[in-house]
């Protein structure tokens, strides 16, 4: 094979397995946004208190609770993890978030940028700043595939087709399904969907507190790749940001391909030049605000 | 008061530089405090700085006797967070306030430039273990500036002549993107052209990346026979773990790290690690001496192991409180001019000196990694020792502005 060829795959590869993430945060992003109008600047926040989770019930909930021995591995993380941080976002949106619904936007941004400077000075705190390797990656998730062009680590491997599977399980859920179906009308007309009997702020909740499990999720899956570290989504949220803007607040579909796209883009800029991998996407944001402003999948409100 | 006290030391000052002699005699403020100024909590923490490098130079206090001069001697400590405006902070208020008299550690080349430059000012002695960068007695120097244990120079004068004359000619730098890296990556290239091999590129990563994946890919595509590793600490130990997740060594390529602890080997392990050369200051099986510093240490600090810089930090805690002792005084140019006068020769410096542009030179290791042997630490064997004045750069190559 010709090396070049290789080596565009090779970093496409390590590019798809960055956008699987980028799609994940920007779905969760996506359905809060959707619903609730609220630009939750806590996402990154809260992927990061998902990779802690899984770090803390396996390093540490044993010795807290007297039982050393006891390490909660990877797979019972991957579910606790996301309920946890879910349950988290759901305090957030019913004691902080509601109460600035009637208001412009840009509080409820200010109050989650509070929330996630409040989280990452905790996890400084109690941890430390560099982060610490998540040693729970699961035996059966080691080594290495053989891809033609490149060896690739398995765990990655799974981590690409696991969270392609959730993201279009979520899809799946709001465009086909009744519940689905009900949220979507929330989004359009709240009064009238209450009308009908549906108790729309419940909705609400679990809606935030599914989108933040997303986010849990996500912090989960990246744990055993990249060190666990109070940084990890300040880091991201950045880019998320970016993805959403380019796709198109709101949509769902929009968020998912253009987190995976922008990530293969990402890693085959790598290839001709380096140094404007990290750049690459923000142009294209510049871009497609200037000729979309409303984005490549969304709709103006 | 203020004013009193600064034209008194002045006075002390013009009075020392015209005798010669001491002027200032005794004990200043009736303590001699040495602050260890460290990465406490981050990438370097574990092995170069951190705790560890804390209770070395507690260890050479309790080792003296807890006194100098029958004036007790104290150490304090701070987490410059490896960013360069902390610890310069810090290292001002020491100075300032708590008359700190010798600042020690300084881990992370970016800070150490930055606090022995300001400390310099202030006249103050540093005693550099943990920073590499070779400019720290270069073109960087200061009068009261020291750099205790290795450099960048002396790194990959063992290590890349080793792997060049191994049949490693054509390079691939990694290389942590700050004063440090650049250093180390210079250096190394000088090294490998000067033997006849090449260098195919290199990739800049910043300091405390997680995903080396897509540089090393960089790196594979190279073609370089060797993938030289200008990082250190979690870096290195990241960028060597992901090299085996994505079967770069299977592959055929070599990974040479240039500055590599024995704490990155253990946490690597030593099959993952298997094969790698590297250059040390010390090694704790090298000799009988170094064995028993080793055990001690690791009684002081509750079963830490010690790295190098560790050893470093002890011996040079003990040479600065022996040239308080011989020069009868903590005054700063007297106990300069005693560091520069006397014979280093304990466990960790074999025929060390202190130079006019600050360097200790001593003897350096090129280790190879090996099965454990003589317990869990026992990961490397000394493949050769570089004497001192081979691995250091010479007073004129340097390029000290002091020195005429």
């Amino acid at each position: 094979m010709d090396p070049l060829v290789r080596l565009i795959l090779a970093q496409g590869m390590l590019g798809l397995n960055n956008g699987v993430f980028y799609a994940m945060l920007s779905l969760g992003l996506a359905i809060i946004f959707g619903l609730l109008n609220v630009v939750n600047f806590a996402h990154g926040a809260l992927y990061m208190t998902g990779a802690f989770v899984a770090l803390i019930l396996y390093s540490y909930f044993g010795i807290w609770i007297g039982m050393s021995w006891l390490h909660i591995g990877f797979w019972p993380a991957l579910v606790l993890a996301p309920i946890i941080v879910g349950c988290f976002g759901m305090l957030m949106e019913r004691f902080m978030l509601r109460w600035l619904y009637g208001l412009d936007p840009i509080y409820s941004l200010l109050l989650t940028f509070g929330v996630t400077l409040v989280l990452q000075g905790l996890f400084i705190n109690f941890f430390n700043a560099s982060g610490t390797p998540y040693p729970g990656q699961p035996e059966s998730l080691r080594g290495v595939v053989n891809l033609g062009f490149m060896m690739f680590p398995k765990y990655r491997l799974f981590v690409i087709v696991f969270s392609i599977v959730v993201c279009l399980a979520v899809w799946f859920v709001i465009e086909r399904t009744r519940i689905g179906a009900m949220l979507r009308a929330g989004t359009e007309n709240p009064d009238l969907v209450k009308a009908f009997g549906i108790n729309v702020p419940r909705m609400i909740t679990l809606t935030f507190g599914f989108g933040s499990g997303l986010a849990g999720l996500a912090g989960v899956l990246a744990a055993p790749i990249y060190s666990v570290s109070p940084l990890m989504g300040a880091d991201l949220i950045i880019i998320i940001f970016a993805v959403v803007v380019i796709g198109g607040m709101g949509s769902i579909m929009g968020a998912v391909a253009t987190g995976i796209a922008l990530g293969l883009i990402e890693g085959v800029t790598k290839v001709f030049y380096a140094p404007a991998a990290n750049t690459v996407i923000f142009f294209l944001m510049v871009v497609v605000l200037l000729v979309r402003p409303a984005g490549l999948f969304g709709r103006t409100r | 008061m203020k004013a009193i006290t600064k034209l008194c030391a002045t006075a002390a000052m013009v009075a020392f530089s015209a005798t010669g002699a001491l002027a200032a005699g005794g004990i200043s403020n009736g303590v001699v405090k040495i602050g260890v100024l460290g990465d406490m909590s981050g990438v370097y923490s574990t092995g170069f700085s951190g705790p560890g490098a804390v209770a070395a130079v507690k260890m050479a206090v309790r080792d003296f006797g807890g006194k100098v001069l029958g004036k007790p001697i104290e150490v304090i400590s701070a987490d410059h967070q490896n960013k360069a405006d902390v610890a310069s902070s810090i290292a001002r208020k020491w100075i300032d306030e708590d008359h700190v008299d010798m600042i020690a550690d300084l881990t992370n080349s970016a800070v150490a430039l930055a606090v022995q430059k300001l400390a310099s000012d202030k006249h103050v002695i540093t005693m550099a273990t943990g920073a590499a960068t070779s400019a720290l007695t270069g073109k960087e120097c200061t009068k009261y500036g020291i750099h205790y244990g290795y450099d960048t120079h002396a790194l990959p004068v063992g290590t890349a002549t080793a792997i060049v004359k191994n049949g490693g000619k054509s390079w691939y730098f990694i290389t942590a993107d700050y004063a440090f890296g650049h250093a180390l990556q210079n250096n190394t290239a000088a090294v490998v052209k000067s033997l006849g091999g090449k260098v195919l590129g290199s990739s800049d990563v910043p300091l405390g990346t997680n995903d080396f994946s897509s540089y090393l890919l960089q790196a594979q595509a190279s073609g370089a026979q060797v993938i030289g590793l200008a990082n250190a600490g979690q870096d290195t130990v990241n960028a060597i773990k992901q090299a085996h997740e994505f079967g770069i060594v299977q592959g055929g390529q070599q990974l040479a790290g240039m500055l590599v602890l024995i704490s990155d080997v253990k946490s690597l392990g030593t099959d993952v690690a298997k094969g790698l050369q590297f250059t040390s200051a010390w090694y704790w099986n090298q000799d009988a001496a170094s064995r028993k510093w080793m055990k001690e240490y690791e009684k002081f600090s509750n079963g830490a192991a010690p790295t190098f810089p560790h050893a470093a930090d002890y011996s040079l805690t003990m040479a600065y409180l022996k040239a308080i002792k011989a020069a009868g005084t903590d005054n700063a140019d007297a106990v300069r001019a005693e560091l520069g006068k006397m014979k280093i020769n304990d466990f960790f410096a074999k025929g060390g000196y202190i130079r006019q542009d600050g360097l200790l030179i001593h003897d350096m290791y090129l280790l190879k990694v090996q099965k454990p042997k003589d317990g869990p630490w026992d990961v490397a064997k000394v493949v050769r020792t570089i004497p001192g004045k081979d691995a250091y750069f010479t007073l004129a190559q340097g390029g000290c502005p002091l020195v005429k």
